[in-house]
C-alpha cells in the first residue's frame, strides 16, 4: 500500500470527523444554505482542473481539464453568490424597520 | 523566487484554504455569524485558485482563463435563481461538481494507460464511477424537481428492478476490479463509465417526490466524496479535506432527512414509497368534515393568543409566503403570538422552508424545529396550517397499519383549534388519507392557501383596525 494513500487516508479520516462534528452544530435553521457552502467549498476541485488543464499531457486530458475548470468554478461562484443571498435574508425581528 | 519556492507558497494557500474552509462551516452555526462563514470561505477559494495559477505545471494560461470565465458565466445565474428554485439548483450543483471530479479522474486514467499501478486504478476506477453515477443520478434528480415533462415525477417501479439495479452497480465493480488486474485492457474504462451514468439514472428514477430531501443530501455526500477520492489519486491534501467536509454534511443531512421520514437508507433507496400508498389510500370511508370561511378564522385567530402556524411545500406552490408575512404582521400587531412549526422535510430540501419564510422577510427566531413547537403545541389556541399534509398526520403517531406510522410529526392535534388551508379533500402527496381533517377541533378552510390566507388578512384589518 502506498505511503500516500496512508497519509491520505490520515486526512481523511481526521477532516471526516472533524465535518461531522462541525456539521452537527449547524442550526437546521440554514441546512439549506448548509449545502449550497458545502458545495462552493467542494468546488475547491477547481484547483486540481486547471493542474490537469495546464499541464498539456495530452490533447484529451486538456481538453477534459478545461471542461472540468468550467463546471467546478461555476459551483464555486454560483454556490457562494446563492448561499450569500440566503443568509442576508435570515434577520431578526428586531433587526427589521416597520 | 526558485519554483521549488513558489510550490511551497501555493501549498500553504491550500493550508490556509483549509483553515478557511473549517472556520467557515464553524460560523454557520449560527445566522449572526454565517455571513462571515461565506465570506472566509469566499476568500479562502479565491486564493486557493489564484496561486495555483502560478504553479509551474501550468504552462498556458489563456484557455484556463476563458474555461475560468465561462464557469463564472454559468455559474452566477445559478447563483440568482430564485427561493423556490433551490432544490433544483442544488441538484445541478452536484451534477457539476461530480462532473468535475469524474473528468479529472477520466483524464489521469488515460494520461498514463495502459500503465497505471494497480492501486491507483483502483482509487481512479472507484472514484470516476461515484462521480459518473452522481453526475446522472443528480441531473434526474433536477429534472424531477424542475418538473419538466419528459422525467417522470412518480417513482417509476417494475418488479426485480432492485436485483437489475444492483447488477449494474456490480457490473460497475468489477469491470474496475478487471481494470486494476488488466491494466491492458483499456477498452473496458469506458464501459465502466456508461455503465456507472446508467447505474446513476436507475438509482434516483425510482424516488418519489416526498424522498427528494433525502435524495439531494446523499447526491450531496456522493460528490462529496467522490472530491475526497480525487483527492486520493492526486494526492492533493486540500481536495481530501473539502471532500471529506462535503460528503461528511450530505451524510448528516441524509441522516436527519431519514430520520425525519422514520425511514431506513436501505428504504429510501431501495424501496420506492409508491407502492405502499395505494393499497393505504382503498381503505377510505366517509367521515364529516367541518368548514369555514375567511371570516370565522379571521375571528378565532383573532381572539387567540398563541398561534402556531405549519407551513408545507403547498404553500410555496400557491406563492403564499408574503401573504402569510402579512397575516403573520397583522396578528403580532395584535399582540397574538405567532410562531412557525418547521417539519424538517417541510420543502423539497433539507432547510428549505426556513430559506422560503425568511425570504418573506418573517424573522428567523419566530421560525421553530419541530421538537420545540410540538412541546408549545398543548398550549396553543389555534395551528394553522398551510399546505402541509403527512407531516401533521396524527396516524403517524397512533395507526401501526399506516405507512407513515413512525414519522415524527408536529403534533397540530393537540393544539385548542386547527384549521387547514387545502384546496380539497384530496390526499397529500403520499395519498395517505389525513385523520386530522375529521377532528371535533378541526376546521377546513377550502380554498388556494394565497387567496384565502389574503381573506383572512383583509377580514383581520377591517373588523379589528384599532
Amino acid at each position: 500500500m502506498p505511503a500516500d494513500f496512508i497519509s491520505s487516508l490520515f486526512v481523511f479520516i481526521l477532516a471526516a470527523f472533524l465535518g461531522i462534528e462541525l456539521i452537527k452544530r449547524v442550526s437546521p435553521l440554514l441546512h439549506t444554505p448548509l449545502m449550497s457552502l458545502t458545495n462552493a467549498l467542494d468546488a475547491i476541485v477547481v484547483v486540481a482542473a486547471i493542474i490537469i488543464a495546464g499541464q498539456h499531457e495530452t490533447s484529451l486530458s486538456t481538453k477534459l481539464g478545461l471542461i472540468a475548470v468550467a463546471a467546478s468554478f461555476s459551483n464555486m461562484v454560483g454556490g457562494f453568490l446563492i448561499t450569500d443571498r440566503m443568509l442576508s435574508m435570515f434577520k431578526t425581528g428586531k433587526g427589521k424597520k416597520a | 523566487m526558485t519554483p521549488d519556492q513558489v510550490l511551497m507558497l501555493i501549498d500553504f494557500t491550500y493550508i490556509a484554504a483549509v483553515v478557511g474552509f473549517i472556520l467557515s462551516l464553524k460560523w454557520l452555526s449560527s445566522p449572526v455569524t454565517a455571513m462571515r462563514g461565506v465570506l472566509i470561505g469566499e476568500i479562502a477559494s479565491g486564493i486557493a485558485v489564484l496561486a495555483t495559477l502560478f504553479d509551474a505545471r501550468v504552462t498556458e494560461h489563456k484557455w484556463i482563463i476563458i474555461a475560468l470565465i465561462i464557469g463564472a458565466g454559468v455559474g452566477v445565474p445559478l447563483g440568482l435563481v430564485k427561493m423556490t428554485a433551490v432544490p433544483q439548483r442544488t441538484a445541478l450543483s452536484h451534477a457539476f461538481g461530480a462532473l468535475s471530479a469524474a473528468l479529472i479522474g477520466i483524464a489521469e486514467y488515460y494520461v498514463a494507460a495502459p500503465n497505471v499501478p494497480r492501486f491507483e486504478m483502483a482509487e481512479i476506477g472507484l472514484e470516476v464511477v461515484i462521480g459518473s453515477l452522481t453526475v446522472t443520478g443528480s441531473l434526474i434528480a433536477a429534472g424531477k424537481l424542475q418538473e419538466l415533462k419528459w422525467i417522470p415525477q412518480r417513482p417509476i417501479v417494475y418488479k426485480g428492478q432492485n436485483y437489475v439495479s444492483l447488477a449494474v452497480l456490480a457490473s460497475a465493480i468489477i469491470l474496475i476490479i478487471a481494470l486494476v488486474f488488466r491494466p491492458d485492457l483499456t477498452f473496458l474504462f469506458p464501459i465502466m463509465v456508461i455503465v456507472a451514468l446508467i447505474f446513476g439514472i436507475m438509482l434516483v428514477t425510482p424516488i418519489g417526490g416526498a424522498d427528494m430531501p433525502t435524495v439531494i443530501s446523499l447526491l450531496n455526500s456522493y460528490a462529496g466524496f467522490s472530491a475526497a477520492l480525487l483527492g486520493f489519486v492526486l494526492q492533493s491534501k486540500v481536495l481530501v479535506v473539502a471532500g471529506a467536509l462535503d460528503g461528511a454534511s450530505g451524510f448528516i443531512l441524509s441522516v436527519i432527512m431519514c430520520k425525519a421520514m422514520n425511514r431506513s437508507f436501505t428504504n429510501v433507496l431501495f424501496g420506492a414509497f409508491g407502492q405502499v400508498q395505494v393499497a393505504a389510500a382503498g381503505a377510505k370511508e366517509e367521515r364529516v368534515v367541518k368548514s369555514a370561511s375567511p371570516e370565522d378564522a379571521a375571528s378565532i385567530l383573532a381572539s387567540a393568543n398563541k398561534v402556531v402556524i405549519v407551513p408545507g411545500y403547498g404553500m410555496a406552490v400557491a406563492q403564499a409566503q408574503h401573504k402569510v408575512r402579512e397575516l403573520y404582521d397583522v396578528l403580532t400587531k395584535k399582540g397574538i403570538d405567532v410562531r412557525f412549526g418547521i417539519h424538517p422535510v417541510a420543502g423539497r430540501m433539507p432547510g428549505h422552508m426556513n430559506v422560503l419564510l425568511a425570504e418573506a422577510d418573517i424573522p428567523y427566531d419566530k421560525l421553530m424545529e419541530m421538537d420545540v413547537i410540538n412541546g408549545d403545541l398543548p398550549q396553543t389556541d389555534v395551528a394553522l396550517i398551510i399546505g402541509a399534509n403527512d407531516v401533521t398526520n396524527p396516524a403517524a403517531r397512533t395507526d401501526q397499519g399506516s405507512p407513515i406510522y413512525g414519522m415524527p410529526i408536529i403534533d397540530v392535534d393537540k393544539a385548542r383549534t386547527v384549521m387547514v388551508i387545502k384546496r380539497s379533500m384530496a390526499a397529500g402527496f403520499a395519498g395517505i388519507d389525513n385523520p386530522l381533517y375529521y377532528l371535533n377541533q378541526t376546521l377546513m378552510l377550502f380554498g388556494d392557501a394565497k387567496k384565502f390566507v389574503t381573506e383572512i388578512v383583509q377580514s383581520l384589518s377591517g373588523s379589528g383596525g384599532h
